[in-house]
Parts: structure tokens; sequence; C-alpha cells
């Protein structure tokens, strides 16, 4: 059933009125060019309908909570729920992010642990939390590595490394914080392709951002030459959190060789991931960029004979501090909950979250394997994800990639990342994470190869899908060529 | 994949230059290309008189899979952008080789032209590469 607009269900007049006593005084003296001449627009409907509105809405979603959800590189695991329970509680939420330090003890005893659990799995010196969001770590890590060398007198250095393999926000990053791009080539097995590397390092290399193990699903087996090749020629190495999944606790970034490195806590460490946030794209830094990571950084005050004081570090201490970036010190309410995740697994259990995430990887793509399917990289074990490439049913039957993606939402699939990375024609990307069961993972095979019998047989009947969904196939060409996006009013 | 152009040169990357009669050139992306990419709903284009290095990226491609850079099989000076393409970048999809060309330039060099792959030598990197 097709659910209106909220604004259709709007009359003049009709209010929801607000079942909470009004403590705030009416706002006088307002002077008259700050007040509005007419209504806001906000769609004028009772509770009752936003109730059923907003929950219709959310019961058409596919989401992890009621379906598998492959999405390759961007790790969707399920999120238990005590992490929500236990970031709820009052003593938690009520707490204001201007009271004095000496009130948020408990909470401020949290956000220490977090950094330092964070530090264990990563190999970093230092983590600071305040970043919002994926991409706003993103552009804090390549600010640090931009002001280490503007620190050193070394302002020549312009150039951002990366592999064609890469995120898109990878070089949108870079360019945003002034750098320069430069893309180099992935070679037939996964791997950076060193000799191209080599070829484009020099007094302007800034760094390089590789994500490993990369989108590709594969580790990079080269990374200590890569390290040492970029450290070499004066450039630093920025390690890109998106696929840490992988190998969260087994092999540590800060080994590797990287300078810098984001974490998204809402893929790896089971925060609400999607729909806009709220996110956390935590960063970590070694000795190297530690004076410049943002502000504030909780630090502990160590008293003699009496329990040891949480404290804010900011700009007082840390003077060459990229800065803030936001107003307090990132989504509190997201580290909490990172928080509870890592206390609740403990450091074997991290270790358990990188095996099984890269065994049930490597079983999904064996079986899809066996029944057929065309691995991108057959000689190379999975990470946490694969890619497989649908190229040879698409020449066959004309049955291609999107039209899998949309069958197997009639099946009760999330479709895996489609048309990513754009190296690889015709694929699939596809990233169980740990939290699947084996008949979970077995029911998604069988799906597939339901499909591809029916392509084989029928290519116009896969090519109706979805006949199940809310909505059938949308015309995404016509949305994007004829942007539609504001209520016009009434 | 059938028709090539064998008037055309070829680069790579997929981008085709058709030299005029006075000298200068003419570029667009490949059937191939447009295939690849799948319906075009925006393109961005260079400035008219905006000088090119050859392997720049000077245009970008942007289809409802991905945003893709196009880039500059020759260097050259932009004389004239195909204007069409605002209004209606579908045009790379149903006529790569004609309505939907990209720019035309005039060349740094004359013959740089004569580097790139003819008709020929595009077809077989395209059946190597398993297109």
């Amino acid at each position: 059933m097709k659910e209106p607009l909220i604004f259709e269900y709007s009359l003049p007049g009709r209010r929801g009125p607000t079942h909470a006593p009004d403590t705030m005084d009416a706002m006088d003296g307002l002077p008259a060019d700050a007040l509005r001449d007419e209504l806001s627009g906000l769609p004028e409907v009772s509770e009752l309908q936003t109730v059923r509105h907003f929950t219709r809405l959310s019961q058409q979603n596919f989401s992890i909570d009621t379906h598998f959800y492959p999405l390759g590189s961007c790790t969707m695991k399920y999120n238990p729920r005590v992490c929500n329970r236990v970031a709820m509680m009052p003593s938690f939420i009520n707490r204001h992010p201007l009271g004095p330090e000496e009130h948020g003890q408990g909470f401020l005893h949290c956000m220490f642990e977090l950094q330092d659990m964070l530090k264990a799995v990563t190999g970093m010196t230092e983590i600071s939390l305040t970043p919002m969001a994926g991409a706003q770590g993103e552009f804090a890590g390549v600010a640090m590595i931009r002001a280490y060398h503007l620190a050193r007198g070394d302002t020549e250095r312009r150039q951002i490394i990366v592999p064609d393999a890469a995120h898109g926000t990878n070089p949108a990053t870079a360019t945003m914080c002034g750098c320069e791009v430069v893309e180099i080539p992935t070679m037939a097995d996964g791997d950076v392709d060193i000799e191209a590397l080599r070829g484009v390092l020099g007094p302007q290399t800034a760094g390089i951002m590789l994500t490993n193990p990369s989108t590709l699903g594969v580790f990079e087996r080269k990374i200590e030459t890569i390290a040492a090749l970029v450290h070499e020629a004066g450039g630093l190495l920025y390690y890109d959190g998106a696929n840490l999944n992988a190998i969260l606790g087994r092999a540590l970034p800060g080994d590797m060789g990287f300078d810098v490195i984001h974490i998204n806590l809402h893929k790896t460490f089971s925060t609400p991931h999607g729909g806009g946030g709220p996110g956390s794209g935590v960063v970590g830094v070694n000795e190297r960029l530690q004076p410049y990571l943002p502000v504030p950084i909780v630090g502990r005050r160590e008293i003699k004979h009496g329990n040891d004081q949480y404290i804010w570090l900011t700009g007082k201490e840390r003077p060459q501090s990229i800065g803030r970036l936001s107003a307090f010190m990132g989504n509190a309410g997201i580290l909490l909950r990172a928080w509870v995740y890592m206390r609740l697994l403990g450091a074997r259990g991290m270790l358990r979250v990188s095996e099984y995430a890269t065994l049930n990887a490597n079983y999904l793509m064996a079986r899809l394997v066996q029944a057929g399917f065309q691995a991108a990289y057959p000689e190379r074990r999975a990470s946490h994800e694969f890619i497989i490439s649908l190229k040879d049913i698409a020449r066959e039957t004309s049955v291609n990639t999107m039209d899998f993606a949309k069958a197997l939402l009639d099946r009760g699939f999330h479709a895996p990342t489609t048309y990513f990375p754009m190296l690889v024609p015709e694929c699939l990307l596809i990233e169980p994470t740990e939290t699947e069961t084996m008949q979970e993972l077995d029911a998604f095979v069988d799906a597939m190869v339901e499909i591809r019998d029916l392509a084989l047989r029928d290519p116009e009947e896969v090519k109706k899908a979805p006949l199940s969904t809310p909505v059938r196939r949308l015309d995404d060409v016509r949305a994007a060529r004829q942007l539609d996006l504001a209520w016009p009013g009434r | 994949m059938n028709g090539i152009p064998e008037n055309l040169r070829y680069s790579e990357n997929h981008e085709w230059v058709r030299e005029e009669d006075d000298g200068t050139v003419v570029i667009g992306v490949t059937d191939h290309a447009q295939q690849a990419l799948g319906e075009l709903v925006f393109v961005e284009l260079p400035e008219s008189g905006q000088d090119i290095p050859e392997g720049d990226a000077f245009a970008v491609v942007e289809s409802v899979k991905a945003a893709s850079d196009v880039y500059a099989p020759l260097g050259g000076k932009v004389l004239a952008v195909n204007e069409a393409l605002a209004d209606a970048p579908e045009l790379i999809n149903s006529s790569p080789y004609e309505d939907g060309w990209l720019v035309r330039l005039q060349p740094a060099a004359p013959t740089q032209a004569e580097q790139l792959m003819d008709s020929g030598a595009y077809q077989q990197m395209l059946a190597e590469s398993g297109a």
C-alpha cells in the first residue's frame, strides 16, 4: 500500500498539542523583522496521524532488524539492544554537555575507557572521539596531515594519493582539505600497483589514503612496502576504517605503519548505521600527529590517595590542535553505545568479531562459487566481504546486476552493494558480517540460484522485479534528470 | 557490440577523437563507455577557451550508477562544447559518436591523434578485456 506524503494529510488549522507541561514563558519583545509573516509550511496533522504515518513508513523499511542486509563496503551488522538500553540510562541522557567535569565523571570515565580500548584495537597512540561522522573523521585525518607538513615548513606537500579502488569519499576529503588527488591503479590480483606508486611519490606527496582490506574485499599484502615507500618520500599514511571489521584486533593499522586512522563506530562498533546518522568517525594517530588531534579529548589527572579525575583536554593543553569539530565532543550517545559494545565483548570478543566476519564471508563466497557464480578474485581469500561478477549471465540473458538486486528484494534480502567498485563490471560486493547464521547465508545462496535459473528460463520475468515491495521499480533516471525535491505547498 | 566507426581514433579510457578537415578535433565517449555507465543524467563540460593538457580530466559524466571523469586523449584549446548536453545528457546514450559529442579542440600539436588506437586496435582491446 502506498503511503501518502505527510503533507497530503494536512488540513488548515489542525493542531497536535504538546502533552508536556509548558514551562517556557512566551517570547515577547522580539523585533518585528524576526517574526514570521506566515506559517512555516509544516504539515497540519494530528498526533495520531503522525504516529501512524511514520509507523507505516518504518514498517516498509528494509533494515537489518527485519532482513539480511549484506551491503559490501559498509558493514551493516546487528546492533545489540542492550547498547541502547545502557546508553539511554537517565544518568547518561540527562547529563548536560556544559556541566562541570566533576558532575560528569561517570560519563568521562566511559569515554576515557573507550579511547583506551580503541587504541588497543588499532595500535594507535592517541584517540579523539569528536568527529561526528565518517566524512568528518576523514576530514580531520587529512587536516592533521596538512597541519603536520605545514608545521614543519613543508608547504609544497599538497598531493594525496588514492588507489582507484578507494571509496569516493577519499578523493572528496583530500579536495576539501585543499589537496590535489593523484589516482593510482590496482593490479589484477587486487593489490596496489607498487610501480605506479613509486612513479607518483615525491616532494609534493602529502600522503596516501588506503582502505585495508580494500573495497575489493582483499587484504593489501604489500602494505609494509607501501608504508616504507611513502614514509621515505616524506608522506604520511591514512587508514580508512571502513573495513576494520575484517581485521579487528588481529592486524593493527598502527603496526602496518599508518600515521592516522578514522574508525566508523557505526560500522565496526555496532552503533546505528544509515538513515543519515548520527554517526561517529573517531580518529586515531601515532606520536607524529598527536599534537594535531582535534579537541576536546578526555584526559586523566592522577590524584594521590583518591580517585583519579577525568578532565577535558582542550586547545589550552593542545595548542597545535586542528581545533574543534563540533560544539561539544561528538555524538555522545553513539560513543556510549560503542563503549557498551566493546565492554560486553571484551578483548577476546573483538577477535571473534573478525573471525566470524571473515568466516561468514569466505563460506558465502565458496558456496556461491560452488553454485557457479564467478568470484572477481577467485585466487584470493576474501576478507569480510567479496565480489562476484554477473558479467557472463548479463551477456547471456540480458538480466544484469540491477535486475538481480531487485529480484533479491522479492526474496527477502536487501541487495548487496551493486556496481561498486567500478573496476569490476556487473559486480555485487557482498558483506554478510559476523551476526548472520549459516541458515541465513544458505538461504541467500538459494535465492541467487533461483534468480539465475529464472533469468535463463524467462529473463523478462526477472526484469519485472520487485513485485512485492511497497513501490515497484522506480524511474531513477527521470528522478535524477528532473529534480523535484520540495513540497510545493497548497 | 557492433559499429565502432572506422574514421575515429580511440583512447584506452574509451574516448573517441574525430579529426576534422580544418585541423580541429572533436572528442566524445565511445558506445562501450556509455553502455558501461548506463543512462546519463548530468554532464559537466569545460569552458570555451580553456587549455586542456593531455591526460587531464576535462569533463564529468554522471549516470545513475556513478560519476566518472573523462580524460583528454590529447591536449589543446577548447573551441566549443556541446551545449545540447546540458538539457539532454541522454544524447550520449542514444548517439555517442554523433549528437553526443563533448568538445571541439584546437590540438596543441598537429599529429597527436595518430598516437591513439584505430578502430581495429580498439575493437581488439575491448575483446581482450572481455567486453
